[in-house]
């Protein structure tokens, strides 16, 4: 096995200069040095003379890909490409174009999404899958039909729509938890029940729906048959066998999106005036901080590619006939 | 069934423990805070700069001019606005001088005057807030494990004002490493700032190690001297009396070079604790916490110096009981709070709960707030009204206008041809709907380039616009058989073009092209309709759009401009030939060019405000409004609402550093935000009971399953 994570993790350098290039492109695509001087200087009184002293010290006044000017491998190194990329291969981040320490924002920031994102998967995912399990119990039951009736009920509903709902019932109407805001520590519980309550609720019904399916499946098979003919209550069957077989297409959800979690979520944690990083890279992208950009898009990606490896390695842990090779 | 009720209890264990510290549930701030002497605000987006070197944004300046303070400030209760020192003694000396340098009297003309001194004295005794960059020891070692909290923990001290910390900032306005956004055009006027900055960037590469403040102490501006530790001397080019007015910006408020010592340990820098994000000024607060993703907090500075509430106001200021506070030590509360709240809605609410102490409104809340009576003019609903909320209206220093590109062929030109096709554009489009539609009611349609409260601007029948309007027991937009006229006259009857026989098509730029916009440019295109003119939309994205403004090549656009300062040059200027933006790099987005009015805005701009100098921009006024290179427009009004407990609140659209007159019944607002917050607990315990009942089939159900064979 560690074999094959080594093997999986030098697949990850090609993965991630692919990504870098792709991001690099499509930025400059968009933006010019020019323009991203322009927009962080602001409006009013801009020259010439002080886009270029911008560009200078951020080391924008380079060429792109190619500097002709340059000798031998400086041709490649001595571009925007590879002064700005070369350090993420390290994990140093640099520094934004604001001026402000990449890697120090985000250990600070990330914590607020984490403390919203954790409690509402292992809470939802708690949720849901008791409420699918339920749902096959109650099979062909009119309590069913109404389950899934209110899943699609639920499902139909706009995210935002939950937010502003539950702000306005929970925070103002009920005055139980504040509307918006949020403190670090012990006390920051009473700002995530609200954020966390309605999280669990719009995923409900894509939640429940998703993993009915996959529990529907697995008690189709020849072994939950044999465990009913053995005499085992269906609450057994479904909780102690049914649900453990179901568990590599729950992993497979669940591990590729935990490394990422600490991205948060941009909607609910605008709505909820949490300081996380749900909306850094959007931020960045609005204010053509490439510096950021670059830094989320390569984090992202190598967290995702590592959620991947962390799923295979998962299955080997539940279902003892996987072998990574 | 038990599993269901425990998570309910569980649930409602959370809120109660969470929340018993504190009278409400759903208090947004930590425990403890809300009794105090604070004031609470918000920002919706996080500042880019508290470095007044740099920043130059509304958001920026609600922070760093209660923490900075300039030479000067603008008088809070009196009108039209006025100058008063702050940290200067008195208001600067003014000398002129000719070519020769040679002294010259008070009353001499602009064009003998090549320099002006502005001679600055200083107040005895300011001192600035504690720092720890005041304690020299600190420079030499740092502990590792700093943060921005434990930033003001540090041993701090402080140290009295001089000159040297003003000119100070004025080298570091010129520095190329701070990149201040007034460099350029203050080197245009200071003498010496642009050698000054050219030798620094020297500097910077050939000693690239070299400490920024070593740097800038070893060399000195030519037009800015020290004559001793509470006086010094800026020169500048010319006569711009305008100048004083950047004088009272955060651009020129002292700082010490311990602080940017201080802040360049890469200790500091590697934990985003920079001089841009930790200020360190004189003003009446100091900021002891910024966290920019949540919320910056600032504090009584214990060393500010004397300053008192204002004696002085307007007669309306005294008619609303602004002067009770006369006479009292500023500033009257102890901390501002404000918190981040990028959503209006939440924001909204949070007013209406009484955890902000005043709001703006959005277009989204604004009939819940305001109605307008029969004769039009705005007031509370009752809703508002019940809660003894407060409301303040002032139509801001600020136009939005829409311009014509004055290089374009078919909208462009001095020809009378397309000045009248320019008229008829300007009365068919109805800026009394647009404000109406779009801004709730919130503005008032320009007249001219010149918003009222600034010296130029007329009232009344003097102010109309005689090209759109014309004054009929109030003002009248001109009929649209006046602008078809106009029209015809211009060569498109009808909106055909005489010369082709081809329908008359214009274009409008704009990078407003999401559905949220769509409705105010199907409203644009309904206007030109009115004349039979077909307008194309090009939407395209920020820098496209600044791309074909830079370059000319746009047609029609929307724009606005905000007064740095009030005085009619900073508004005149906007069409001043010398900055057409696609000739010069300037301002003037239409690229107006009319060489009278260029040289009645050159003898403008250097005169102080007298009956002359409101004839020659009245001259001025009447030629723009001739030549109609913008739609003018409209200057929007700003709509505040404040709580009963929120005190001294007066709308000065020039002034910054305003939080230190404010006032808080923080009784009050404790007594009405426990009034307003109660926990309703009732539909909980109905929604309990629903759950209950509907446990009760499934559970009989679950028994019935569970004696059920399985096969």
């Amino acid at each position: 096995m560690i074999n094959y994570i080594i093997r999986r993790l030098l697949y990850v350098i090609p993965v991630l200069i692919g990504v870098n290039i792709l991001t690099f492109i499509l930025f400059f695509v968009v933006n010019s040095p020019d323009d991203m001087a322009r927009m962080q200087l602001g409006d009013k009184h801009v020259t010439q003379a002080s886009i270029d002293n911008w560009k200078q010290q951020r080391g924008y006044d380079l060429p792109l890909l190619w500097n002709e000017e340059s000798e031998g491998l400086s041709k490649a190194s001595n571009t925007i490409f590879f002064t700005k990329s070369v350090g993420l291969f390290v994990f140093d981040l640099g520094i934004s174009d604001n001026g402000r320490d990449i890697a120090s924002d985000i250990g600070q920031r990330m914590w607020p999404s984490l403390a919203i994102a954790i409690p509402s998967l292992i809470i939802g995912v708690l949720v849901n899958i008791t409420f699918s399990l339920l749902l096959i119990f109650y099979r062909g039951s009119f309590l069913e039909f109404a389950g899934v009736f209110f899943c699609i009920a639920l499902m139909s509903i706009s995210g935002l729509f939950y937010i502003i709902v539950g702000q306005l019932f929970v925070g103002k109407m009920l005055s139980l938890t504040p509307i918006s805001g949020y403190v670090p520590g012990i006390d920051a519980i009473k700002f995530i029940i609200l954020p966390v309550l309605i999280g669990v609720v719009s995923g409900l019904g894509s939640g429940v729906r998703w993993y009915r399916s996959l529990f529907l499946e697995e008690s189709a098979k020849d072994y939950v048959r044999t465990a009913k003919a053995k005499g085992l209550s269906d609450l057994q069957v479904l909780f102690k066998h049914v649900l453990k077989n179901a568990m590599i297409p729950i992993l497979t959800g669940i591990v590729v999106i935990l490394p990422l979690l600490f991205m948060g979520s941009l909607i609910t944690e605008s709505f909820f005036g949490i300081p996380g990083l749900g909306s850094y890279t959007i931020d960045a992208i609005t204010s053509q901080d490439f510096a950021i950009v670059r830094s989320m898009v390569f984090l992202g990606s190598f967290l995702y590619i590592i959620g991947l490896l962390l799923t295979d390695i998962s299955y080997t842990l539940v279902d003892p006939r996987v072998r990574l090779d | 069934m038990l599993k269901n009720l425990t998570g309910i209890f569980f649930f409602t264990f959370l809120i109660v423990a969470t929340g018993c510290s504190d009278s409400v549930l759903n208090n947004p701030y930590a425990s403890g805070e809300g009794s105090s002497n604070v004031i609470y605000s918000s920002f919706s987006e996080r500042p880019k700069h508290l470095d007044p070197a740099k920043a130059y944004s509304s958001n920026e300046y609600a922070i760093i001019a209660q923490i900075y303070e300039p030479l000067f400030q603008y008088r809070y209760l009196i009108r039209p606005y006025q100058l008063e020192p702050l940290s200067a003694k008195s208001m600067p000396v003014i000398k002129y001088f000719d070519k020769d340098d040679n002294p010259l009297g008070a009353d001499a003309t602009a064009s003998d005057i090549a320099y002006s001194e502005y001679w600055l004295t200083i107040s005895d005794g300011i001192q600035f807030q504690p720092h720890p960059s005041f304690n020299l020891e600190l420079h030499k070692e740092l502990p590792t494990d700093i943060d921005g909290k434990r930033l003001y923990q540090l041993p701090s001290t402080t140290r009295v004002l001089t000159s040297d910390d003003f000119i100070y900032q004025i080298k570091r306005l010129a520095d190329p490493a701070t990149q201040s956004p007034i460099a350029g055009l203050m080197a245009n006027y200071i003498l010496g700032l642009s050698d000054f900055s050219k030798r620094q960037l020297a500097l910077i590469k050939q000693f690239p190690s070299l400490r920024k403040t070593q740097r800038l102490q070893s060399d000195t501006i030519a037009g800015v001297r020290k004559i001793n530790g509470q006086q010094f001397v800026i020169k500048i080019k010319g006569k711009y009396p305008q100048f004083v007015n950047w004088l009272a910006m955060p651009f020129f408020a002292p700082m010490p070079w311990e602080a940017d010592e201080f802040y360049s340990n890469p200790i500091l820098k590697a934990k985003n604790i920079t001089l841009d994000w930790f200020p360190v000024g004189t003003g009446p607060y100091y900021l002891t916490e910024n966290n920019p993703n949540r919320r910056i907090v600032l504090a009584k500075n214990p060393h500010y110096h004397p300053a008192f509430y204002p004696k002085e106001g307007s007669i309306h200021a005294q008619k609303i009981g602004l002067l009770k506070d006369a006479g009292k030590q500023l500033p009257l509360t102890d901390n501002v709070i404000f918190s981040l709240e990028k959503e209006s809605i939440p924001y909204w609410n949070k007013f209406l709960q009484g955890y902000y102490d005043a709001s703006g409104i959005s277009s989204d809340s604004f009939d819940q707030a305001v109605n307008f009576s029969s004769s039009g003019s705005a007031g509370l609903t009752d809703n508002m009204l019940e809660r003894n909320i407060g409301l303040q209206t002032a139509v801001t220093t600020s136009s939005y206008y829409l311009g014509f590109n004055m290089l374009d062929k078919v909208v462009g030109g001095s020809s009378e041809a397309n000045k009248k096709l320019r008229q008829a554009i300007s009365i068919a489009v109805d800026y009394e709907e647009y404000i109406s539609i779009f801004q709730n009611g919130r503005g008032v349609t320009a007249q001219s380039i010149i918003p009222p409260g600034i010296f130029g601007h007329l009232e009344g029948e003097k102010g109309v616009n005689p090209i759109v309007y014309e004054w009929r027991d109030g003002l009248k937009r001109r009929s649209i058989e006046k602008a078809k006229e106009l029209l015809k006259e211009a060569g498109y009857e009808n909106g055909v073009d005489s010369a082709t026989d081809q329908p008359l098509v214009l274009y409008f730029d704009t990078m407003d092209s999401g559905p949220d916009s769509k409705a105010r440019l199907n409203w644009l295109r309904k206007q030109f309709k009115k004349l039979n003119i077909k307008l194309v939309i090009r939407g395209t994205d920020y820098n496209r759009f600044q791309e074909k403004m830079r370059n000319g090549n746009a047609q029609m656009f929307m724009w606005g401009w905000n007064a740095d300062y009030p005085d009619p040059e900073n508004f005149m200027f906007l069409l001043y030939g010398k900055n057409a933006k696609a000739v010069h790099g300037g301002e003037n987005a239409s690229n107006y060019q009319n060489p009278m009015f260029d040289t009645l805005f050159e003898q403008m701009s250097t005169m102080e405000n007298s009956p002359e100098r409101q004839e020659i921009i009245d001259e001025m006024i009447k030629i723009s409004r001739e030549d109609a290179p913008w739609l003018w427009g409209f200057h929007p009004k700003a709509f505040s609402l404040y709580h009963s407990w929120y005190k001294n609140a007066y709308p000065n659209l020039m002034a910054n550093n305003k939080t230190k007159y404010l006032k808080i019944d923080s009784d009050l607002r404790k007594k009405y935000q426990e009034k307003w917050n109660q926990p309703v607990v009732w539909p909980l315990i109905v929604l309990l009971i629903i759950v209950l009942i509907l446990l009760v089939p499934a559970y009989l159900m679950f028994k019935r399953i569970e004696r059920s064979t399985a096969l």
